[in-house]
């Protein structure tokens, strides 16, 4: 059951936990038992599930802003329809991911809240600008593929809610990344100028894309405990690696080039890439990406804009109750 | 200022006629007509569903996981409740 209510008595007092319940934790997880809203789980545990599920929440929803830039300019009513219905998709992630969230203790509108204020973070990649179609076709392809990358080991990840909120987002992402590709493939084969476009989109997502899966294994921060407690299955690099051995043959049916010409296959037939340039990725995360300040606006405003929504159907919910109350007591 | 909270609700789905209805997850309405419309737009966008039910989720009383021992305790306790408990000779046949 998904409800914050029941999570909420036993949080503050437990200064000091038991080691004995921590280690028959731990020995569930190992068992690969899932941990369910009202278990006893570390403090630590919780602390480390909201900040990644909110954040994944608020990534799927900020994510909807660069596509949203072409639902008027798509180029066919196929083309525009798919975007829509896609777009709907990432709106609905966010709703599974924010109430998976919910149910370690936090109210949606809390994080909401945190993600206006600046406080709390969403994916990288989503301050980046879709300056052409072919944007839209990229990210279809790569971005969704490497969020499809990093969420499939997750629907095995020892939070319950967590878990189950994947296993449907998953079903939906393959859709996405499928009509991105099918972009590419359309613009790969037609005029110059349309795969003079695909290149250019692709040369400029390539490296962002290969940031999305965080840190490289020596200095992630979070790894170490998010694989004891099986909430990361594998390692950075490790999705990393298999994402690039997917796509480099990807890009080649395309006959596009990857940005990358220090790229090569090793002998067992892994796609090694040159070095990433994590300073950019830092700058992005601190904030001086190309659209970050962009991207709050836009959620800021359409958050603002839907106050009175928010407050006439609390209002009208309110009456109604009592009316009903009024007549019950007739 | 925050924003103010919104009720939670409780989703659950029949997949088909003859299956039950089954908890699919939970989203926020201000009442149960909007929470009724979301359902069918978040969790039956792809054929999912044939009849939606909308439970406020503070009318749902859960049992303790502290307490499950005690609480699933009968059921472990009592094999005579199952079938095999019973010895029935091969020459019966199955019964």
């Amino acid at each position: 059951m998904y409800t914050q209510a029941l999570n909420t008595s036993d949080g503050e007092d437990r200064g000091v936990e038991d080691a004995a319940q921590a280690a028959r934790f731990q020995a569930r997880i190992d068992a690969e038992e899932r941990i369910e809203p009202n278990d006893w789980m570390p403090a630590a545990y919780r602390k480390t599930l909201l900040r990644q599920i909110s954040q994944h929440a608020h990534s799927e929803v900020v994510g909807m802003l660069p596509e949203g830039n072409w639902i008027t300019r798509a180029p066919t009513l196929r083309r525009k329809v798919a975007l829509l219905a896609k777009i709907q998709d990432e709106c609905g992630h966010g709703l599974y991911l924010y109430s998976a969230a919910e149910t370690l203790g936090s109210s949606r509108e809390e994080m909401v809240d945190a993600l206006l204020a600046g406080k709390a973070k969403y994916s990288s990649i989503f301050n980046y600008p879709t300056l052409t179609w072919a944007d839209i076709g990229t990210i279809g392809w790569l971005v969704d593929g490497a969020a499809i990358m990093n969420q499939i080991p997750l629907c095995r990840c020892s939070y319950g809610p967590y878990a189950r909120a994947m296993i449907r987002v998953c079903k939906e992402e393959s859709f996405h990344q499928r009509q991105g590709y099918e972009i590419m493939l359309t613009l790969c084969r037609g005029s110059a100028e349309q795969k003079a476009m695909a290149q250019d989109a692709l040369d400029r997502w390539w490296w962002p894309v290969l940031m999305m899966f965080g840190p490289p294994d020596q200095v992630s921060q979070h790894s170490d405990t998010s694989t004891k407690w099986k909430i990361k299955r594998f390692s950075n690099d490790e999705l990393r690696q298999k994402f690039v051995d997917a796509t480099v043959p990807q890009a080649q049916f395309l006959g596009l080039t990857v940005p990358d010409p220090g790229m090569k296959q090793d002998a067992e037939g892994h796609w090694r890439y040159s070095e990433i340039d994590w300073d950019e990725f830092k700058q992005v995360l601190a904030g001086n990406g190309p659209c970050n300040r962009d991207r709050m606006a836009a959620r800021r405003k359409a958050h603002d804009d839907g106050a009175w929504v928010r407050e006439a159907a609390a209002a009208y919910a309110e009456k109604r109750q009592a009316r009903q109350h009024a007549q019950a007591a007739e | 200022m925050a924003t103010p909270n919104t009720t939670l609700w409780e989703v659950f789905i029949r997949s088909r006629n003859g299956l039950a209805h089954k908890h699919c997850g939970s989203l926020h309405a201000s009442d149960a007509t909007m929470a009724l419309q979301a359902a069918r737009d978040i969790y039956t966008r792809r054929g999912e569903g044939l009849s939606i039910w909308v439970v406020p989720s503070s009318a749902i009383t859960a049992s303790d996981p502290s307490e499950k021992g005690m609480m699933f305790e009968p059921a472990e306790s009592k094999i005579y409740r199952h079938p095999t408990f019973y010895e029935v000779p091969e020459e019966v046949g199955h019964m």
